[in-house]
Parts: structure tokens; sequence; C-alpha cells
């Protein structure tokens, strides 16, 4: 279906203004097959902006997002995608399993089983655990295991690193090294630099996209 | 997976979200029963007067109460960031609204339906009246569930939306108070409803049709 040689998601000229502050403006890149991008700037640049409007949350002020070929809301991007935000996008009144089973039927069911998917992430043994006696970086880890019991290829990761230990953020790198070496993307912003020798990281420095 | 699934799924955890927050699903019903038992308290021993305002009495003291459970059909939703996931669904945003607004119904209408023959009872409302005080309740609640919505949809980004959204919703509800009450007014003397039932069916159908569309397009501007 798509072209192996074209880049499945392409972003043209993107610009976004917020309250009359030009955050960046004539932003173009694309994202292949197996490839990271990194996101990069000081606090206020757009990162979080610029995320919100490839998940479709936000219309830019200009500028156009194609997936495979097609503009962003003819294609089947949404199908494709994921996206863990600030908010982990649980509830907190459920059990793990049960946010879990929820978050599966709104997308295609993915490579991993909720169990596979529980035991990769360290979370096995609480599927009975409602979501508000775990702390910060367990949600986190939850947040991340819908990652891989749904169908996708293109991540979307806004701050994955806060409120993970070492341990999980060694984690969070060696699944975003699987997905990538799978034919995966993901796009993703972080304070924290990548400790892992990925070949194909772009990065965007935001402060200077004007 | 399919939309049906979807659309099953979240009345599941809608219900099962409702049945772990209990106390707060119980606060719309005790309103509504509060209120019907105070009036009688306030207008004093005079069976003919309850008995002629029964039928208004129920119903703004239903209208009330479903503004008032209004509030939680997309707050904790926008505030722990579930909201986002529902749109970033590749299914249709609208029939998962419709399923958010159904299983609303279910927890905050349906219980009124069950308790308002007692109260009308209480009141002394004839017995006549209380078959069609039953056919309205069931015909308008799901539309109190429904217009709500999209007033909720609207204001749920705002910090105090509250104020707001009773002066949004509650003009949007006048027609139907106006019908229903007057249908049971009119039971309760005798009088033919056929018509101001078929009215509030027309506009029950109207609204299924029409609310999800604006609501998930207030959701999408609300999440921006």
């Amino acid at each position: 279906m798509d072209n192996l040689h074209q880049p499945p998601l392409v972003v043209t000229n993107l610009s976004c203004q917020r309250d009359d502050r030009l955050l960046f403006s004539d932003l173009s890149f694309s994202l292949n097959h197996g490839e990271i991008l990194l996101l990069e700037g000081s606090n206020g640049s757009g990162k979080t902006s610029l995320l919100r409007i490839l998940c479709g949350f936000r219309e830019a002020d200009a500028g156009e997002i194609f997936w495979c070929g097609e503009a962003m809301a003819d294609s089947r991007y949404f199908a494709d995608m994921a996206y863990v935000g600030h908010a982990d996008g649980s509830k907190k009144e459920l059990t793990v399993l049960e946010n879990l089973k929820f978050a599966q039927a709104l997308k295609q069911v993915g490579r991993y089983s909720i169990e596979q998917a529980l035991e990769k992430v360290q979370l096995s043994g609480y599927d009975d655990n409602l979501l508000q006696t775990l702390s910060a970086g367990q949600k986190r880890r939850l947040s991340l295991a819908r990652l891989l019991i749904t169908d996708n290829r293109l991540w979307i990761l806004d701050e994955p690193f806060t409120s993970l230990d070492r341990q999980g953020i060694v984690l969070i790198e060696s699944l975003m090294a699987e997905h990538v070496a799978q034919g995966g993307m993901v796009i993703l912003t972080s304070h924290h630099d990548l400790s892992l020798p990925f070949n194909a990281i772009q990065r965007i420095h935001l402060d200077s996209c004007h | 997976m399919s939309l049906t699934t979807a659309f099953f799924a979240i009345i599941r955890r809608d219900l099962l979200l409702a049945f772990r927050r209990r106390a707060e699903l119980a606060n719309p019903l005790l309103f509504f029963v509060m209120v019907v038992t105070l009036f009688p308290l306030a207008v004093g021993a005079q069976p003919n007067l309850l008995q002629a305002m029964a039928p208004g009495v129920i119903w703004v003291a239903a209208l009330l109460a479903a503004l008032l459970s209004l509030d939680n059909l997309f707050r904790s939703d926008f505030e722990d960031g579930s909201l986002e996931q529902l749109l970033l669904s590749p299914h249709s945003l609208s029939i998962l609204v419709l399923g958010k607004i159904l299983a609303h119904w279910l927890v905050t209408g349906l219980p009124l339906l069950l308790v308002a023959p007692l109260l009308a009872l209480f009141l002394g409302l004839p017995q006549a009246a209380m078959g069609t005080l039953w056919l309205t309740l069931i015909l308008a609640t799901p539309m109190l569930s429904l217009i709500g919505a999209i007033g909720v949809a609207l204001t749920v980004g705002l910090r105090r939306g509250g104020m707001i959204l009773s002066l949004l919703v509650l003009p949007l509800y006048i027609p139907v108070l106006i019908f229903a009450s007057n249908a049971v007014d009119r039971a309760a003397s005798g009088l033919p409803v056929t018509a101001q039932l078929n009215i509030l069916l027309a506009m029950l159908i109207l609204a299924l049709v029409l609310v999800p569309l604006p609501t998930s397009a207030a959701l999408k501007m609300s999440v921006n």
C-alpha cells in the first residue's frame, strides 16, 4: 500500500501562533519508517503545541500534514498513531486491566496481549489494582503499556520520562528501540538526552524555527 | 476493534465509573426527592393545591436534578486526558459521544423514572395521570441528557463553566418542560394527550440525530 521510498509522515511549512506570539514558522520535516524525531527547545518554545497539532487537537495557523501521501484528516492517520501526553488518559477509579481493555476497544488490537504488555512495563501483578493506588511512575508505565497493546506505527510522546525512575527511562528507551527496529516511528519531546545510540535520530530545535 | 465494540465499551466503562462513584451519583436523585418532599411542607395542608401543582413540581425538580448531574458528563474525562484519547480513536467521535450520553441517562434519568411515580402519589396526582407522567419522563429525560451534552461540551474547557452552562441549557429545556408538564396536567383532568406525547417523541428523535455532531465538534474545540 505505501511506498517505502516515500516517508509516511510529511509536514510542510507548519507555523503556529499563540496569543500573538509566533512559536514557530515554516517548519518542514518528514519522518520515515524506523526513525525517531526528538523535539528540543526551551520551555514555551512550542514543543507541546507542535505535538498537539500533530495529534489534530489544535489547528496549525499555516502548513499541512500528510500521512502516507494523503492529508491527515482524510487518511488512516488516527488508526496508525498513539499519543501519550502530560495527562495519563486513564481513569483513576478503574483497575489497570479495565483501563487497558477500554484503550484497546478504542483502537485496533496490537502486537502484544495485555498480559504481555504489563510484563514488559513491569506492572504484572497489578492487573486488579485501582489506578489511584499506583504511583505517578507506575501510571506512566501504564500509559506506555497502552502503546504496546494497540496497533500503531507512530508514537507521539510528550515528555515520556517525567516521573520515571532510572529503570523506567531505560525501559522506555528499549521499547522505543524495539518499536523503531520493527519499522515504527517515534516523535517525542524531552529534556533528557536519549542515551541509546540510535543512528536515525532527527533533532529539531524549535527555538531556531522562526 | 469495531465501532459497536467501542460503543458498548464506553457505555460499560461509564456505568462502571458511576458505580465506583456511587456517592456522587446519588446527589441528583436526592436533590429530586428533597425538592418534591419539601413542597408540601412549605405549601401546607392544601391537598387540592398540591394536586394541581404536582405535574409542574415534579417536572421542574426533574429538570433541575438533570442540570445538576450534567457537569459530570465530560468533566472528569477532560481533566484526566481520557477525552484526548477518545478524540484520537479512529472511530466516529459522535457515536462514542452518544454512548456516553446514553450511559449518563442510564445513571441519572432512569432512577428519576423509578422514583417519580412514588413522589407523584405523595403529592396526590390522580391515578389517571400516572401513566402519562411515566411516558413523558421516558421521552423527555433522555432529551435532558442529550441537550445538556452540547452545553457541557462547550463549557468543559472553562474553569467555572457552571453558570454559563445553566444559561446555555435552561432555555433549551423550556420546550421540554412545557410539553411534558402540560401533558401530565391534561391527563390529570382526563383530556387527551396524544399531541403532546407526539411532539415530545419528535423532539427526542430530532435530538438523537442532531445532538452528537455538534457535541463532538464542541469537544474538539474544548480540547484545543
